[in-house]
Parts: structure tokens; sequence; C-alpha cells
């Protein structure tokens, strides 16, 4: 009980201190008021029918490259190659659909799909595999796949997928319109909304209501007594980092086919870095996922707004982003401290 | 530069006394102490008796500073002391000893004692503090490797150094929280009569917490008893004898149940090792080319001081370490760890500090419970599905049947107390009625009533015609438990003997390695 309260209240603060640190900078450097700042973007965010889909359309990838860090932080992995899972998910998604244009639609968008995930996968599984075997911190080396990948992804954007009637911003041909996976109807929220609340809702059953789970519980709170239990760890570091990969590398399917229509450099503009935020910040639960990533999308929808209304640079969300981040990581050493415990005798 | 004020507490060479007046501590709903008074002479060799939960380690917390006793007065050489932080009580000169280290695992033996030093200097002359530190092991009974990161020292050793740190730091009241439960009665015997010659000399005063009453007649002089946070009585320990000692701890003389070895001729091997070489961890090997075999129905007992490869032997078993080389075979078949092999050929574990090597401390006491069976029915159907419901009822006839005192299935483990955790490993090792059985250190800081429960279930285990591998620091455990003997030292089996012939000096000698 004391530990679910705690749970709840410590992100809550930090939160709350980082609204107060942001204010305070808004007050002091920026010159505006921070309380109209932060009624402009409770409007930019949730305010009116179009920012809420303008949000929710900001939160569909967070929703799917957090769980790429969620799902190996329960073997107690960090895995930050987020950005990179989704860069090569969305490049793949991109080939795949031109491999596959004039084919029907559901079959490109399988194809695309499937691409994507089987990439992203891979991508995170090499972090996992580079841990588990050869003993390299996943931390270092997911972040530094990122960078290849990005690398990868101007490769061919630039080279053997480029259309050469991309002049300003080298992009891939184009998917087609035909193989965009469209909208919810009724609104201009794309898919990739629904992808990402099943993928948690899928993560969430699995790790609670099966065995699997419970053995990557094990193996994340005690991997010595898990290899006493017989319990194959490196197979489950290898599944659990490939499917976090390959729902990030779904979001850059997502990126591709709902809203670019081709891979470009526009697929990395730090939802995977962003999705890091959401998973801390969510405490790495899955179901806490989707409301953290709608509150993240929203703080980012409201960028625009800022900067019309208030002349606030653009970057004045990512700063709000950035001190949400320290003060997550720094209220991890909350834990056990904020409320009182009953003593042991 | 003197700060105007803070008059210089009082610090006394020689072995000081000690009175505790009145002590009561409650945490919540429970006493832990009520009005207990305690007196220690000075030079005494005084040993604290009590079950666990009996307030001895609240007592001893509540005079070095940890604790705030609600009640109660500190009288040092006869004048009344404030101790309300540790610091305070080191720098009058009483030091503790615990059960659980306390020494920086990943820093080395030398790092640590200059690091527990009371006044640092900034800048710290490490060629100076190695030459003094060498200079002063010289002079000590037993000495302990200067630069080996404590995490590498077995526990007897890091015990040792954890008892000459304080007296490295010229600790003169010394208090011992079961120091010699990671000892081997050799070891026990040398850092106690090395202990018990201090305070003769009146350098030393010491408390000893403590459930082995052949160290309390070997070497204590008074025993204070204490029971359920209340005083039961100080006495000289010649007027005592150990049925009046165990009669006072436990209030009531309670019917033990001695397990009833079943004279049996033991069955085919379950376990062979065949030629088995590991390595530990700097990639040394700890164990050489050994070779051992366990029928069904017989314990084997594995004696040997802490340290010759004991470790590495059972977590090879186990599945945590691999073998360099060798192969290990079980009912005739090779046995590489996997789940499915320990489920086929029922392979059971309990390992030394179970809270740590085989429990998962966070998950709660019944999904700890579940860790062996939560991929078999009833816990899951299929293998794939997990029901919460019969996990939990699991928990609760294990619970019942192995008394495990927990606040409810749903508690986390690490809540539990250590005897506590170690009955709910064995009742989840035990109830799949396991062919193999291999046990490390399993009484560690136990009371003697939890020891005692342990050993009769480990016993009836062989009764029912499991194999048994028993490694133990202890050897009178060995001694009561094993159908055979052998000793290890320097990863090698050192000798090998019947239990009922077993000639306990040659055992001592191939322990040292003689």
């Amino acid at each position: 009980m004391q530990q679910a309260l705690e749970r709840i209240a410590v992100p809550t603060l930090a939160l709350l201190a980082s609204a107060i640190a942001f204010g305070l900078l808004l007050a002091v450097y920026a010159r505006v008021d921070p309380l109209e700042t932060f009624a402009l973007m409770y409007q930019g965010a949730f305010g009116t029918w179009f920012s809420w889909q303008n949000t929710l359309t900001r939160a569909a990838p967070l929703i799917l490259t957090a769980l790429c860090t969620a799902l190996p932080a329960r073997l107690g992995f960090i895995v930050i190659g987020n950005e990179g899972a989704l860069v090569v998910g969305g490049v793949a998604g991109a080939a795949a659909g031109i491999a596959t244009s004039g084919a029907s639609p559901l079959v490109a968008q399988l194809a695309m799909a499937v691409a994507a995930m089987v990439m992203g996968g891979l991508w995170i599984a090499l972090a996992g595999a580079l841990r588990q075997w050869r003993g390299v911190n996943e931390t270092i080396s997911s972040l530094l796949l990122t960078y290849i990948a990005i690398a990868l992804m101007n490769h061919f954007v630039e080279g053997p997928l480029r259309d050469p009637s991309s002049l300003n911003k080298p992009s891939t041909w184009p998917i087609g319109d035909a193989n965009m996976i469209g909208t919810i109807p009724g609104t201009d929220v794309h898919w990739g909304l629904v992808f990402g609340i099943v993928a948690c809702l899928l993560a969430w059953v699995v790790l609670r209501f099966t065995t699997w789970g419970f053995a990557m519980q094990v193996i994340g709170g005690n991997p010595k007594t898990a290899r006493m239990m017989g319990l194959d760890v490196g197979r489950y570091v290898l599944l659990a980092c490939a499917a976090g990969g390959a729902a990030a590398g779904l979001a850059g399917m997502v990126e591709v086919a709902a809203v670019h229509g081709r891979a470009n450099a526009s697929l990395a503009v730090g939802y995977g870095f962003a999705g890091i935020l959401v998973s801390f910040l969510a405490r790495h639960h899955p179901l806490a996922i989707i409301p953290v990533a709608v509150l993240l999308g929203g703080i980012g929808a409201s960028g625009g707004l800022l900067q019309r209304r208030l002349d606030l640079p653009d970057a004045a969300v990512v700063v709000l982003q950035g001190i949400i981040f320290v003060a997550i990581l720094a209220s991890e050493t909350l834990y056990g401290r904020l409320l009182p415990r009953k003593r042991e005798g | 530069m003197t700060v105007i004020g803070a008059a210089p507490l009082p610090r006394h060479d020689g072995a000081p006394s000690l009175e505790l007046v009145g002590f009561s501590k409650r945490f919540g709903a429970l006493a832990a102490l009520d009005d207990v008074s305690v007196k220690v002479n000075a030079g005494a060799f005084h040993a604290l008796l009590g079950e666990n939960g009996a307030g001895k380690s609240t007592l001893v917390k509540c005079a070095m500073g940890y604790y705030a006793a609600d009640e109660g007065q500190i009288l040092l050489n006869g004048r009344e002391v404030a101790i309300t932080h540790p610091r305070q009580a080191h720098e009058l000169g009483l030091g503790m000893v615990y059960q659980h280290f306390t020494l920086v695992p990943n820093m080395t033996v030398l790092e640590n004692f200059v690091l527990s030093r009371d006044h640092l200097p900034a800048v710290i002359d490490w060629a100076g503090e190695r030459r003094r530190l060498r200079d002063y092991f010289a002079t000590t009974p037993f000495a302990v490797p200067l630069d080996t990161p404590v995490a590498d020292l077995a526990a007897g050793q890091k015990q040792k150094a954890e008892i000459l740190r304080q007296l490295y730091l010229k600790r003169n009241l010394l208090i011992l929280d079961e120091p010699t439960s990671v000892l081997t009665p050799d070891e026990a015997d040398e850092v106690l009569s090395t202990l018990k010659a201090l305070t003769q000399a009146r350098q030393l005063t010491i408390v000893t917490i403590t459930h082995k009453f052949r160290e309390v007649n070997a070497f204590c002089d008074t025993v204070t008893v204490l029971r359920r946070g209340q005083l039961v009585d100080t006495r000289p320990t010649r007027d005592l004898d150990n049925d009046t000692m165990a009669e006072m701890m436990v209030g009531r003389r309670e019917n033990r149940v001695v397990v009833e070895r079943e004279t049996r001729a033991p069955g085919a091997a379950v376990l062979s090792i065949e030629g088995l070489s590991v390595a530990d961890h700097v990639g040394q090997l700890a164990v050489e080319e050994l070779s051992l075999e366990i029928r069904a129905g017989e314990i084997v007992g594995v004696a040997g001081v802490s340290g010759n490869g004991q470790r590495e032997l059972v977590e090879t078993l186990a599945g945590q370490r691999h073998a360099e080389a060798g192969r290990m075979l079980v009912h005739g078949e090779p046995y590489a760890a996997t789940r499915a092999e320990m489920v086929r050929h029922k392979i059971a574990c309990l390992p030394e500090e179970p809270l740590r090597n085989a429990c998962v401390a966070d998950m709660s006491v019944a999904e700890n419970m579940a860790l062996r069976a939560f991929d078999q029915p009833p816990a899951s159907p299929d293998g794939v599905r997990l029901k919460r419901a019969p996990m939990r009822d699991t928990a609760l006839r294990l619970i019942e049947a192995y008394r495990v005192k927990t606040p409810g299935p749903n508690a986390p483990i690490r809540a539990l107390s250590g005897g506590n955790v170690q009955r709910a490993v064995l009742a989840r090792e035990l109830s799949s009625d396991g062919d193999l059985l291999i046990v490390a250190n399993p009484c560690f800081g136990l009371d003697f009533a939890a020891a005692a429960e342990i050993r009769t279930r480990i016993v009836q285990a062989r009764n029912r015609g499991a194999a048994i591998l028993l490694v133990s620091e202890d050897l009178d455990e060995i001694l009561q438990l094993s159908d055979r003997i052998v000793v290890m030292f320097d990863g090698k089996l050192a000798l090998q003997a019947d239990a009922n012939r077993a000639d306990v000096g040659a055992i001592g000698r191939a322990m040292a390695g003689h």
C-alpha cells in the first residue's frame, strides 16, 4: 500500500518540482508570466479538439518508443537506443513499402510493419547480446548504436533508396498514397495511436499474467537466483530487447506510413529520446506509459502556441522535458524515504 | 584550535566497565526491550544469550547509539555518558562487530581499514598506512591479505578482518554480534582465545551475542539471558549448565524431536561429479579435478575452512557458474543445470545467504515460494499462463507447514528475519520431494531452535531416500548429519571417511591442509 502510494507520489512530486523550476526560468530569464504560460500550454495541449488531436498524434510514437526502454528494464537493463531502433525501423519499413509497391495495400502495410519490427528488434537485441555474452554495457552500446542507425539512414536516403526528385531534403522513394495507413475514422489521429495502446496492453498482459513475465521479474530482481532456478537468462535478455526494439521499429514504420510517406531525416527528431523519458516517468509500467506519453505529447504540442503567443523559442518545451527528466532521475533516491516505514526490531 | 564548549569526551585506556540501566525500546506495538539492566564488568567476556527476537541486537544497538532508547542510562566506568550517535560510542572506545559484514566489498582490506579511521587526513599517505598496518598485523594472532578486495574474501576472513579493524582502531569495549557463525571451530577458538587473553590482560571488555553454548562455556565468564525483550537473569558461567541456559532462553523445556537417522544402505548413485574444475571470478581454479559420488539416501558432508572452493562447487551444481572442465551426471545423465533437468531429476538447492542467493528480495513470499514451480500446474496450467490464486494457496500451505513467520504471503520476502527467509526457501526446495539436495551452510546465523528444525528436515529428506550434498563450515553440523564426510582443501578433496568411523583429529588436520 505504502509502496503503491509512493509510486504515484514520487513522480508527481518530481513533475511539480520541474514545473516550478521551469516557471522560475520563464519568469526570471524569459520574463513572461509563468502562470499565463502554463495556461497557454494547457490550451495548446488539451484545450480544444484540435489540440487534443495534435497531442495524441505526438503521443503515438512516444508510447511505442517508451516500450523499448520499459521491456528490457524488467530485466534490470537500461536501454536508451530507442531513437536508433525507430530510425532503422522507419528505413526498413520504407524499403519494404517501396519493394511491395504494386501489391495490395494490406500486403504492403504488413510487409512494412514486419520489416520495421524485425529490424528494430535485431537492433536492440544486438545491444542485449553484447551485454549478455561480451559484458558490454547496454546503455552505452544502445546509445552508440543510435548514431550508427542515423548514419545508415543517411546512407540509404542519400544513396540506394534516394528519390532523385527530393532535392532539398534527401528522401527515399515514396511508399505511395495507397499504402499509407491513414487515420482513425472521425479524427486526424493516425492508427499508430491504436498500435501503441495495443502494444502496451499486450506487454502488460505478458508481464503480469504469463510465466514469461514472471521469469523476467525474477531475472531483473536477482539474476543469481534466476540461474539457480535454471532459467535461460540469455534467451530472456534477447527476447525482451527484441520485443522492445520491435515496438520502437514499429514507431518508425508509423512515422513513414502515416505521417511522412517516405523515410528521411524527419525520422530522427527525438521521439526515441523522449520515449526514454516517458518510460522512466511511467516507472517502466506498460499501462502507465499511455497517460505519460499523452502528457509528454501535450507538452510537445503546446510548443507552437508558446512560440506564436509569447514569442518563446521553439526549444522552450524541450527545456521543460529536460528538466522533467533530471527531476525524475533525481527522485529515484526518494523511494523508501518519502514515507515513514516501520522499522524492524 | 579548540572549540570552546566542546568538553573532551572521557576516554579510558584499558578495559572499561559498562552498565546499561533500565533500557526500554518500543517499535510500534512491539516492546523490543522492557526495562532491561545489564552490568558488564571491566575485562569481562560477557555473553548475551537469547532466541531470535529476544532483544539482544536491539539492546546493543541502543548502547552503540544506532537506536535511541525510549528509556535507559549508560554508565561507562561508573560515569553516565550520553550516546546518541555511533560516532560518540566510537570516541568512547566502543566498537561493534556484526553478524552481517560492514566492510565495503569492492575496496581492499587496506582501504577499508584506513577508511574507518576516526580522523582521516585529506591526503592519505598510503605507503605509511600500509607499513603501519603490516606492522600491526605482525603483532596479531591472525592476519588477512591487505590488497584483496573484501568481496573476494571468504566469510571467515571477512569476520577476522572486521574484528581486526576494531582492534586496530583501539576500541577497548567490543560488542560482537554472533562473531563466529562463519568461522570453523578452530578459527573460532583462535579468535575467541585471543580476545579472551586480551580481556584477561585487562585491555578489552567484550560483550558477545551468541547461540553456541560451547563457546559460552569455554570463553565467557558471565551470561545474561534475555527473553522476549525482558531480562531473565545475569549469572556467572560456572553456575550454569547447558540445560539451565537453554531453559532460561526458551522459558520452558520444549520437546525437541530428534529425528532418528534410519539405518539404511545407500542406494544407486544420484550425483556423480567427474574431474570437475571450476574457476573463481578472477579466473583462478577454485575447484580442481574434483570427483565425488553421492548415492540415494545418504548425506555427504563437505567439511572445510571457507574459501577452499566450496562456494564455487555449490554454485556450479546450482547452475550459477560454469565448469572449466569435467562433468556432472545426475541419475547417469549429463547435467548442465537447465530448468528442464532440474525438474526432471528433482534437484533442490539451499545455498548460504538465501536472501542473496536463492530469493528475489523485492518479490513477495508467495512469489519466492513459487520460483521452482511457477511454470507447472497448478500455478500455470499450460506453462504460459500464470495464476496467482493457486500460487498463494500453495504459499499459505507452505507457510503453515514450515511455520514461516510472515505478515502474509504477499509481504516482500526481504521483510522477513533471516531464519524465516531460510524456512521459506527450505519450504520451496523441499516441497517437491527432491531426489538431490544441495545444501550450503543452512543454519548460518540462525538460533538453535531454527537450526535444529532445519537439520531435522534435512535428515527427513535423507530418510526418504534423497541424496544430499551438505557443504558446511560448522564441523559439528557435518558430524551430526553426515553419513560420509569429505574434507575440501585448496579445491581438492583432502579426506574421505565414513561418518561413524571418522576421526575428528584427522578431519581437523585435513581442513588445515596437513
